[in-house]
């Protein structure tokens, strides 16, 4: 009895101690709004992005955001950088609490889900000014246009000229890209002279994103897809259809024919840089490191499995939030920001392909019949959106751990068959994101 | 985690509470001991009990963490859609066999160690804090360390190689992946429960050494009825503390293996941290974390059954 009574009052003590703190931190989350100086001068945007960790995009995007505070006195932006790793994290709490910034970086495939959640406020007003940027740096849903990037990049295969003539094979052009079978047969003749631990390296030791990123390519030129893109209901039939499980074979049998290592090494562009591996499958960002190590090297189009060469598309976009007690500030610096010589500067500060043409023109390397310009022309000519539907956070990481599995031995049909069930199913507990 | 750790505070309040007299509430030795309980009764109500209620309500609930939508009440629909599920079924049997193996190999060479560092010899603490150093550092670096230990053409199949042995791709083989993160996790903490037991050790009286030897017992005779009787409280705590800590296999799996591959190193906790973030799909996570707490709590009835004071009674 005693002991009952005491933790009775134990309870009771502790609830009436709680409540204070909790009354307060509720008042304390009414009253303060992300825009805090309304009194008079210029009304501050506050603004978030994720690269804390990446100098030189932080400081390109620093000088746009020092030239529109400079450019009229409405408004005064208000940098915030995170680390890119607990960057989504902070995002989702601070929608939680409804304490959003005003403006906000976010990735891509991302965009339709925080629309639909209802972070992001649509764009208005801009579409003069879309209409000249790649479509795949526009992050869409339901017709509206959420975020716009500065910049996108493209996959390709790195090799160089002296390997690919050692072994006599055809240096493939972005009109006639290697087939299936051409790819097969060289990979067969650099295995054969023994020169390179492995032909080819499509780094498998990224984590992540990377894998939809990169993977789910080789699946849409075999014709296969993440999910059924006439109504983005379910995932049948295009992720387990005959054309993907051929796409799953043939990713298990780079494997198990040796063509390429089952887990990359830390670092596969230093592994290629070393002579370990002859073609390196990667992202247009390692075109500077390679291209100071070797002087013939190449940027090869992508394979074409069936469809043609296929490479993702989209990355980091900005955009604007619906928790912004200034949308018109936030709306007029996403303008101002949206100029062609910024486009360039932040594309030339991160090595990316600038979004528009006119910007292209004016980063080194990007211009007619420069160096840069295969990617441009790739990710115009073989770029595929991942999946713009709000249920894309969850096909992604579906598809990373089949695709995973499938390249540790496991039953194509299986296992495509699971993937489909559990985005399907996804999808429906979410009604579809109506 | 909580079991291990709830009686004492309402015990301590009972110590203090008796007098019930004239005085006024608000100076009795009561309502002080139970103003010294606030603050600690507030965090552990806050970040304890209510998540834990949370997790109760939410397992039944089809909550998610990025959605315009409430939550709606779906049932036992999680636990079906749960127990249906193979990662479910591959993350428990892998968390089992972690813990099946760990306690017992680990508290094992834990106790070995601490034998052999309770000498008293030149230099003794220098060997106490080598076994301790693994503890100290992060659980992040040692598994990015074993990480690159591990790699196909890493350090333990170089040395492996030097015999003529053909080291197997210790983390990318589903036969030896969980194996590796079990060697890990030893050499990892074993010594912290290396100085539990030496703890324990230094409390057993030195005559009783010497009693035994005069008696002609021989070393081993020793440990057997002098060493090993006066470890059994320290025993008790050390099996439940590794077991939890087993249970909760999270960082390593997390860091050098996400769980792959295929299954082979998936756990119960791994599971239910990229469901719940990952896949945003919180109701679904509270169901993994509610079974998760229903196999602790059991499992800790169970050793509360084997090891009750059988003298008390």
């Amino acid at each position: 009895m005693k002991k009952k009574h005491i933790i009775r009052g134990l309870a009771a003590t502790i609830i009436v101690a709680a409540m204070p703190l909790s009354l307060s931190a509720c008042a304390k989350g009414g009253s303060t709004s992300s825009n805090n100086d309304n009194s008079g001068g210029p009304k501050t945007i506050s603004m978030w992005t994720h690269n804390a960790g990446n100098k030189d995009e932080l400081a390109s995007i620093q000088a746009i955001v020092k030239d529109y505070n400079a450019s009229q006195t409405g408004y005064k932006v208000d940098v915030q950088a995170f680390p890119q790793d607990s960057y989504n994290q902070s995002v989702v709490s601070a929608a939680a609490a409804k304490k959003l910034p005003c403006l906000l970086d976010i990735d891509g495939p991302n965009v339709p889900n925080w629309a639909w959640a209802g972070y992001l406020a649509p764009i208005e007003g801009m579409d003069d000014t879309f209409s000249k940027f790649l479509p795949t740096v526009l992050g869409k849903w339901n017709d509206k246009t959420y975020s716009y990037g500065f910049y996108d990049v493209a996959l390709t295969m790195v090799t160089r000229k002296s390997i690919l003539e050692k072994y006599g094979i055809r240096i493939p052009t972005i009109d006639k890209p290697w087939t299936k079978d051409e790819l097969t047969a060289a990979l067969d003749k650099i295995k054969a002279s023994g020169d390179f631990q492995y032909p080819l390296d499509i780094a498998t030791s990224f984590t992540g994103e990377w894998w939809p990123y990169a993977y789910s390519p080789f699946l849409q030129s075999f014709g296969g897809d993440l999910i059924n893109r006439n109504d983005y209901k379910s995932a049948d039939g295009v992720l387990n259809g005959p054309q993907a499980v051929e796409w799953a074979k043939w990713f298990h049998g780079l494997v198990t024919n040796k063509y390429v290592p089952l887990k990359s090494g830390t670092d596969p562009a230093a592994d290629f840089m070393n002579g370990k591996t002859a073609i390196l499958y990667n992202g247009s960002w390692t075109a500077v490191a390679t291209r100071a190590k070797f002087k013939d090297v190449l940027f090869l189009p992508s394979v074409d499995l069936g469809q043609g060469p296929k490479i993702g598309g989209g990355s980091w976009q900005w955009g604007m939030s619906t928790n912004c007690a200034n949308p018109e500030g936030a709306a007029d610096y996403l303008k101002f920001a949206a100029q062609d010589k910024y486009v360039a500067s932040v594309s030339k500060a991160t090595t990316n392909i600038p979004a528009t043409d006119a910007a292209a023109k004016m980063v080194p390397g990007f211009g007619p019949g420069q160096e840069n310009e295969v990617f441009l022309n790739y990710a115009k000519k073989f770029a595929v959106l991942r999946p713009p539907t709000p249920g894309y956070t969850f096909i992604a990481t579906e598809f990373t751990k089949t695709a995973q599995d499938i390249l540790n031995g496991a039953d194509p049909q299986q296992s495509l068959d699971q993937a489909v069930k559990d985005i399907d199913a996804n999808q429906k507990s979410n009604n579809y994101f109506q | 985690m909580s079991t291990t750790q709830t009686d004492p505070t309402p015990i301590a309040a009972t110590a203090v509470a008796p007098p019930h007299g004239s005085k006024p509430i608000g100076r009795s030795p009561a309502a002080v001991a139970w103003l010294m309980l606030v603050p600690a009764g507030v965090l552990l109500i806050t970040f304890l009990i209510i998540p834990i209620i949370l997790t109760f309500i939410l397992a039944f609930t089809n909550a998610r963490l990025i959605s315009p939508r409430p939550a709606t009440f779906v049932g036992v629909d999680n636990f079906i859609r749960l127990f249906q599920d193979e990662t479910f079924w591959a993350s428990l049997r892998n968390t089992v066999v972690f813990a099946v193996v760990i306690v017992p190999v680990q508290s094992a060479i834990a106790l070995g160690l601490a034998v052999l560092v309770n000498k008293k010899m030149r230099g003794i603490n220098f060997f106490r804090t080598v076994y301790f150093l693994p503890v100290v550092t992060s659980i992040v670096v040692v598994s990015m360390l074993w990480l690159f230990m591990y790699q196909p053409n890493g350090l333990i199949n170089a040395v492996l190689a030097r015999f003529g042995i053909q080291g197997p791709d210790w983390l990318g083989n589903p036969n030896t992946a969980l194996f590796a993160i079990i060697v890990l996790s030893i050499w990892q903490a074993c010594g912290m429960h290396m100085i539990i037991w030496l703890s324990g050790l230094q409390t057993i009286p030195g005559e009783l050494y010497e009693a035994a030897e005069i008696d002609g017992a021989t070393k081993w005779q020793q440990f057997q009825h002098v060493t090993w009787p006066g470890l059994r409280p320290t025993a008790v705590f050390i099996l439940i503390t590794i077991t939890i800590a087993a249970f909760s296999l999270f960082a390593q799996v997390n860091l050098m293996t996400q769980g792959g591959p295929l299954d082979a190193t998936t756990t119960l906790v791994f599971m239910a941290v990229r469901v719940g973030f990952q896949q945003q799909q919180t109701g679904y996570a509270s169901a993994i974390s509610l079974v998760f707490f229903a196999l602790v709590l059991i499992v800790t009835l169970i050793y509360r059954y084997l090891t009750r004071d059988k003298d008390a009674r």
